[in-house]
């Protein structure tokens, strides 16, 4: 095959014609972030729009494009950037993706793409759409919560007589892969796991060979697929004045772990206390505002009456409002109820569990105590949010990096490997 | 029952001579025959379905036996279409039309009534397993709306009486089949001075006729000069795909007339094929003497399955006269005939790579575009795919000839055009209008009433205030927005009408429709409706706004197929176009650190544990 040129952004690179465009971008060190796409199935899916570019002025999917001479390919401009963040936000609000819970954490192309975008918050209302996790394959367990239809899996699995394991069944929203129980019990172990691997997320698991490695040993952990992330800015010397500051936190329904991580940052503590003074917060143990504060960081989202009162407080009180980790960003964990109507829940809790009190009849109501909501609510449903720190919990420094930051206008840099919904 | 079943076999055992005109094409044995069997899954559901009115299990096991395919295959070609059930649908099967036309004439009553002598919820059957109840977007009836189709008989301009009366029939025994209604053909107006192209007198094999004098290429130059362009909405100039198509060097290829008209408020192609099924044939019959295809297929929408006995018959007459079959009105070696594929309710299937994979027996989801049909299509054979109307027209104009079709319209947009008219107006139904008729004209002749929104080519065309009555419609200046394509339907709302719950039916539509593949067509229509519920109760504000505008955006511009690009137009336009309106559905928000919140509504479901 002939080399020929193309043009990416207005650079002009080589490659072989005919090489696709996402690998023949990569190959000339050009990150075109990409999910359904995997080199070795032929013809490539185009299903999830990642990798949408502008390719000889139209927009097209450049997994589904093929390096031609004179090629122009738009990436990087800011409307692709934006498009294709929200494509990735899209898929976090369709599914019921809870990281911190899921065993491909860390291993998880969807994730991995939600790193090298920088997503800290999806522009989109989560959709909390309830969804089977099906047990019954021998060897698998089907999580439809997280799978994002790529189609890598109905594509690629085959039983050795050539019938497919994993098909698309239903149509629009309702679409979901179901598996075949007889076809699945036909694959060898090495196939099953295969099947697990080739899924960018974890809605294909494996009985007893799910479990992933450490943190910091998991495959997305420490490097960008990008050879300069987007994130490294350079500190610049400290110019802003230290007049000192006053910050609120608060731990709404959350479990407390963000607030454990704020204090995570071992001495540095000690300088925190010189330059910040802490008025309403658990670390004060001062229940009620005394002043006007500059910043506000609060932890978990809104699952009642007296969380929701409190957030509209913070909004009154704070200059600044920063939501912090993956529950006050977009519900976390306790909007895992979210897909369960709320009186399910709590009979559940109080009349029907295992554990509950003999003869209990009651679910707790009192006007003394705050009424439960619907559903958890996200902190930016009910205020205006400045700015998202995500994780579960964020680490120490990353929180404290962004007060800093905010209150003395320091430039920070963000380490790939800080930056993790987990 | 007067039912065909998909496909039949064609008893014509007989071996046919080379091909005369056209390239060397092998001998076939009979029509058809080349085939996959897999092509056949479509009609088979079908059979399942009319029989044990659901696919059952065993079905589907039967089946991927016979296909060689896994049981999850089938299954999920099956869970693909929404006239395929999964669970017993009942003796009798209900579908009402819950599009939003349907909506404005009184559907909430008409569903109430069936539940209410039904005995069964929407969306289940009743404990007897007598009547399943389910709704159905558009089904191609909107000028007798409220209607339903009952085991795919339609039931026109109910009322709670009517319903009553019906389910009463049915639990007497009596058959949909004899008490359904049989739809008006409601052509209100043609052309003034004989200008009519469509409802002309007809006359069977006038047009087949014209081809003894005209070769292929003649075809095409006629279409040339006539600028026919494809008339489901795209406009595609026909004899370029015509041309494209014979210039393909195969010995199999195909045309497809697209009737899965789905597109809610449309029915155009309904009326065509219900009054001049013939022209659509012809038309059919000249693409496959243009281009060198021997078989032609007719997609109907399951929607339109009442209309399939009717054009059965047709294709008899056509063939008893020498019209289908082998040298074709006697032209020596020009072999073609036509078989009926009946989709089972899928609005994607309208996309034209999307109807080539459910002919093929498979999910109705649209191909990513590295080949054009008539490159590669059904069975990655050479194929035209165009619009009933397209073919109606093609022979009309080869009949009359282009001297007297291009005294129709305007210049630069010759000829007529159907369009379906339903809504807030005195006579809904067919116009056949002259390519050139202002918007405001139009109006008029269908006595619409206080006009204020009016919706055209269908949720995914263009939304028009009634400030741009005097734009024209023609096929001139897309871009330009000074004239107006139309695709084939208008739907009229007066002042009174609610454009935020119009627009939250279309996105609903969508929502259901979305064939599931791609992204943003899948999660986004999705948002979008969550976001539209918003607007209607009256929780967004600025902010909204401008989101549902960009998100929109992002749907029209990487969806894969036209579904997803073009599902937001309706709310990007209206939103542009009636911005006073908007205002008024905004919440009054006083201070933008806060968001609208609903908290007596988020409360609601606690306080039923009040002591």
């Amino acid at each position: 095959m002939a080399l020929c040129n193309f043009w990416i952004d207005g650079k002009q690179y080589q490659a072989e014609e005919g090489t696709n465009l996402v690998d023949a971008a990569k190959e000339n060190g050009v990150f075109i972030p990409s999910l359904c796409y995997f080199k070795h199935i032929d013809p490539p899916l185009g299903t999830c729009r990642t990798c949408t570019c502008k390719i000889n002025g139209r927009y097209d999917p450049a997994c589904t494009a093929y390096v031609k001479e004179d090629l122009k390919v738009e990436v990087n401009s800011p409307e692709l950037v934006d498009m294709r963040k929200a494509l990735v936000e899209m898929m976090f609000a369709e599914g019921n993706h809870f990281c911190p819970a899921c065993e491909k954490s860390g291993n998880c192309n969807l994730q991995h793409m939600g790193y090298e975008l920088g997503i800290s918050v999806s522009r989109f209302p989560h959709l909390f759409k309830d969804r089977l996790i099906d047990y019954q394959p021998k060897r698998m367990v089907m999580e439809h919560n997280r799978c994002i239809k790529c189609r890598r899996c109905v594509e690629d699995i085959k039983t050795s007589d050539g019938h497919r394991v994993f098909m698309y069944i239903n149509r629009g929203n309702e679409t979901m892969v179901g598996i075949d129980y007889d076809q699945e019990a036909k694959l060898s172990d090495e196939e099953a796991i295969h099947a697990m691997e080739i899924c960018p997320t974890g809605a294909i698991i494996v009985r007893g060979k799910s479990l992933s490695q450490p943190f910091g040993h998991r495959t997305f952990d420490m490097e960008s697929a990008q050879k300069q992330f987007r994130r490294t800015i350079h500190e610049k010397p400290r110019v802003a004045n230290f007049e000192k500051k006053t910050v609120a936190t608060v731990s709404l329904a959350g479990c407390f772990g963000c607030h454990m991580s704020m204090l995570d940052i071992d001495d540095e503590i000690l300088d925190v206390a010189e330059l910040v003074t802490f008025n309403k917060s658990p670390l004060t143990d001062i229940k009620n505002f005394t002043q006007r504060c500059h910043l506000g960081l609060v932890e978990g989202g809104c699952c009642n009456t007296e969380n929701i009162e409190t957030l509209k407080k913070f909004r009154e009180m704070c200059d600044i409002l920063v939501v912090v980790g993956e529950c006050a960003v977009w519900g976390g964990l306790p909007a895992m109820r979210n897909t369960i109507p709320l009186g399910e829940c709590l009979e559940e809790a109080y009349l029907n569990c295992v554990t509950s009190e003999p003869g209990a009849n009651v679910v707790p109501y009192h006007v003394d105590l705050p009424k439960i909501l619907d559903r958890v609510y996200a902190c930016n449903e009910i205020v205006k949010v400045d700015y998202t720190i995500p994780g579960c919990p964020p680490s120490a420094t990353h929180i404290w990096k962004v007060v800093k930051s905010l209150l003395w206008g320091e430039d920070f840099s963000l380490l790939y490997s800080e930056f993790k919904y987990d | 029952m007067i039912f065909i079943i998909g496909q039949q076999p064609l008893h014509l055992h007989f071996v046919l001579p080379v091909n005369r005109l056209f390239m060397s094409s092998p001998i076939r044995p009979h029509f058809f025959s080349d085939e996959p069997a897999r092509s056949r899954l479509l009609s088979q559901l079908w059979d399942y379905q009319l029989r044990d009115r659901y696919i059952s299990p065993e079905a589907i096991r039967t089946l991927a036996e016979e296909h060689h395919l896994s049981e999850i295959e089938v299954e999920g070609v099956a869970s693909f279409y929404h006239f395929f059930h999964q669970e017993p649908a009942g003796k009798h099967t209900i579908y009402i039309n819950n599009s939003i036309i349907s909506e404005l004439k009184g559907y909430e009553r008409i569903r109430e009534t069936f539940e209410r002598e039904t005995g069964a919820r929407l969306g289940t059957t009743d404990p007897s397993g007598m009547f399943g109840l389910y709704k159905t977007p558009c089904i191609g009836l909107s000028d007798h709306e409220p209607a339903a189709l009952i085991d795919f008989y339609p039931f026109t301009n109910l009322n709670a009486l009517k319903v009553k009366d019906i389910i009463h029939k049915l639990k007497q025994g009596l058959l949909p089949e004899e008490i359904c209604d049989a739809p008006d053909d409601h052509i209100r107006f043609t052309p003034a001075e004989n200008h009519t192209i469509f409802f002309a007198p007809y006359e069977r094999g006038a047009a087949l006729r014209k081809l003894h004098e005209l070769s292929p290429d003649g075809v095409i130059e006629n279409l040339r000069i006539s600028e026919l362009a494809g008339r489901g909405g795209a406009f595609f100039p026909t004899w370029k795909k015509w041309n494209t198509c014979r210039n393909y060097k195969d010995t199999t290829k195909y045309i497809i007339c697209n009737a899965d008209e789905g597109e809610p408020g449309t029915f155009k192609d309904r009326v065509l094929l219900s009054n001049q099924p013939g022209s659509v044939f012809e038309g059919m019959i000249i693409a496959g003497y243009t281009v060198g295809a021997a078989y032609g297929i007719i997609y109907l929408r399951g929607e339109y399955r009442w209309l399939a006995g009717k054009l059965q018959q047709e294709i008899e007459a056509f063939r008893e006269a020498g019209l289908l079959g082998t040298n074709i009105s006697g032209i020596n070696g020009f072999d073609f005939d036509i078989r009926l594929e009946i989709g089972a309710g899928a609005y994607v299937c309208g996309e034209e790579t999307a109807m080539l994979e459910s002919m093929e027996g498979k999910r109705g989801e649209p191909r990513t575009k590295w080949f054009y049909p008539v490159e590669k299509g059904y069975l990655q054979h050479p194929t035209v795919v165009n619009n009933v109307e397209t073919f109606g027209a093609v022979a009309r104009l080869i009949q009359m000839g282009t001297f007297e079709y291009l005294k129709r319209g305007i210049p630069g947009s010759p000829g007529t055009k159907l369009i379906s008219i339903s809504g807030d107006c005195m006579y809904p139904g067919l116009y056949e209008i002259e390519w050139g008729m202002t918007i405001a004209e139009l109006l008029e002749h269908c006595g619409a009433e206080n006009p204020y929104y009016i919706q055209v080519s269908g949720p995914s065309g263009e939304s028009v205030s009634i400030k741009e009555k005097f734009r024209r419609i023609s096929m001139l200046d897309l871009m330009a927005q000074k004239d107006i394509r139309c695709g084939g339907s208008f739907m009229i709302f007066n002042k009174s009408r609610d454009i935020v719950h119009i627009l939250r039916n279309y996105s609903s539509f969508f929502k259901h429709e979305s064939c599931g593949v791609c992204t943003p067509c899948r999660a986004g229509n999705f948002i979008i409706q969550r976001k539209l519920d918003r607007l209607e109760h009256g929780l967004a504000d600025m902010d909204d706004l401008k989101e549902l505008r960009e998100w929109s955006r992002i749907l029209k511009t990487t969806s894969r197929c036209g579904l997803g690009k073009t599902a937001t137009n309706a709310i990007i336009q209206s939103i542009e176009k009636f911005p006073d309106y908007f205002k008024t559905r905004l919440a009054g928000i006083d201070n933008s650190m806060y968001r609208k919140f609903d908290e007596e509504a988020a409360i609601t479901e606690y306080e039923r544990y009040k002591p």
